[in-house]
């Protein structure tokens, strides 16, 4: 089933559109973290600061279910961007 | 390894007020923010603030920054700027990329006794057809362009969003010589105060209540040139036939803000939804954490508003100074009781009241979450 906005990207870091994390929750999506697993929503550049809340909104509207049911991102280390020489040039925590 | 009694993350209200404070009773501490200056979003606030003498009304948060600047200097802060903490790690180790001049920077590890984490919040987006288009950006970020960069974001701009930020930015994007071609409100009346709403419908400002963006059109360069607006009904379903197309070359959107809370999730510390908040972490009176000498005070704990996040700065920088052994128990608890009252005060009123109660049921929640009743 095909909706107007299917085209409008949600997760812009990797260009992932509504249609495809609909899609996700088709093939059995039901949080945050198994929309990321399928589709890549949430896992570049920003680390889905951005495009959580949006990623939210779309499993409990195709869900039906309430903001706190759907999860949220699971954070990893580094949580802001750092080149790899400035890390490999570091010490070891 | 390097070794810092206390780490401070954020240099804003929160993050600087308990570096003062900390500073003050005798603590070596380091306060690390990724910007290039330090003050977050005081040195955006160019208008006057509310509320009672002993929190500065009158005074503009500009200067409100300058002035803790000074104290903070005054105190023996350590402030690193331009330097980003990228994690948090077993032990109390903390991880960070530190600037040198903004481009270049350098990985260390710093070891500290306690953390304070006030890294503030992160705005929404709304989603509709083009929101990625350039010329499409946060209510927040508009404001850092005119008021810390002195640079217009564009001529003519759409506001999505009524809530204080929509307000204070939309005329203060004015007061740059942008004009606010609308304020687009989808509730059906406007969200923040009637003082900042009047200032705009003098401007002669068209305000849409019940109403969204439903598409961004884009010039042939790729830039917005026209927003397509559409009225909703009660139910915040778009009403066909009501579309509206409005010229403008920017969108502002204000549509709340999300506490900045990854370094806390990965030290595990224990969360909470809540209504009003999303999902915040538990911290009880001393602004700590579920783990033990991690604390945490202002935007990241739940949004609100400067003076609130200033206060909680204040009681986490006391209470780790006080872990550490530079204030007494007794001396400690009295001025956090005092700090909890004014909070109690700045949190009153129908905009206040949500909040009160919303912090007192974090309170409950951690300490339901340690099995019993807390220590005050």
């Amino acid at each position: 089933m095909e909706r107007y906005d299917d085209e409008i990207i949600v997760c812009r870091c990797e260009e992932i559109t509504a249609g495809e994390i609909r899609q996700a929750i088709r093939e059995g999506a039901r949080d945050v973290t198994g929309v990321k697993r399928r589709v890549r929503a949430g896992m570049g550049l920003c680390q889905g600061r951005t495009c959580e809340k949006l990623v939210q909104q779309i499993l409990c509207s195709e869900l039906g279910l309430r903001p706190n049911q759907v999860g949220a991102s699971s954070p990893r280390p580094p949580v802001r961007p750092i080149a790899f020489g400035e890390l490999a040039d570091g010490e070891v925590v | 390894m390097l070794e810092r009694e206390i780490v401070v993350v954020g240099a804003g209200p929160a993050g600087l007020s308990a570096a003062i404070e900390a500073a003050g009773a005798g603590a070596r501490v380091l306060c690390i923010d990724l910007n290039m200056r330090p003050g977050g979003q005081l040195f955006k606030q160019i208008h006057k603030f509310f509320g009672s003498s002993a929190h500065r009304s009158g005074t503009r948060g500009i200067d409100i920054g300058r002035m803790m600047l000074d104290e903070a200097e005054d105190k023996g802060v350590e402030l690193w700027l331009g330097s980003t903490v990228i994690g948090l790690f077993p032990g109390n180790k903390v991880g960070v990329r530190h600037g040198q001049d903004g481009t270049a920077g350098a990985f260390v590890t710093v070891h500290a006794q306690k953390i304070i984490v006030a890294a503030g919040a992160s705005e929404n987006v709304v989603r509709f057809d083009g929101w990625t288009t350039p010329g499409v950006m946060g209510a927040g970020a508009a404001q850092t362009m005119v008021n810390v960069n002195h640079v217009k974001p564009g001529r003519r701009v759409v506001m999505l969003g009524s809530g204080n930020v929509g307000l204070i930015v939309s005329y203060q994007l004015m007061q740059a010589g942008c004009e606010v071609a609308a304020l687009v409100e989808a509730a059906p009346k406007i969200g923040g105060y009637a003082v900042h709403a009047a200032k705009i419908a003098r401007a002669g400002v068209p305000i849409y209540t019940s109403h969204t963006i439903k598409r961004v059109v884009p010039d042939e360069s790729g830039r917005v040139c026209r927003v397509v607006i559409v009225g909703l009904d009660d139910a915040f379903q778009e009403i066909p036939g009501t579309e509206r197309e409005i010229e403008a070359d920017t969108v502002a959107i204000g549509a709340g803000l999300k506490p900045t809370t990854e370094l806390l999730a990965l030290l595990k510390c224990d969360f909470t939804f809540h209504p009003v908040w999303g999902r915040v972490p538990l911290h009880n009176r001393d602004m700590e954490t579920s783990q033990e000498g991690v604390y945490i005070a202002g935007d990241t704990t739940g949004v609100e508003e400067a003076n609130t996040a200033l206060e909680e700065g204040r009681i986490a920088g006391i209470s780790a100074a006080a872990a550490l052994g530079y204030l007494s128990e007794d001396e400690a608890k009295a001025r956090k009781d005092e700090i909890w009252a004014r909070l109690a005060a700045l949190r009153m009123g129908p905009f206040g009241e949500k909040r009160e109660q919303a912090k007192q049921d974090i309170l409950s929640a951690f300490d339901e979450s340690r099995g019993g009743l807390a220590a005050v």
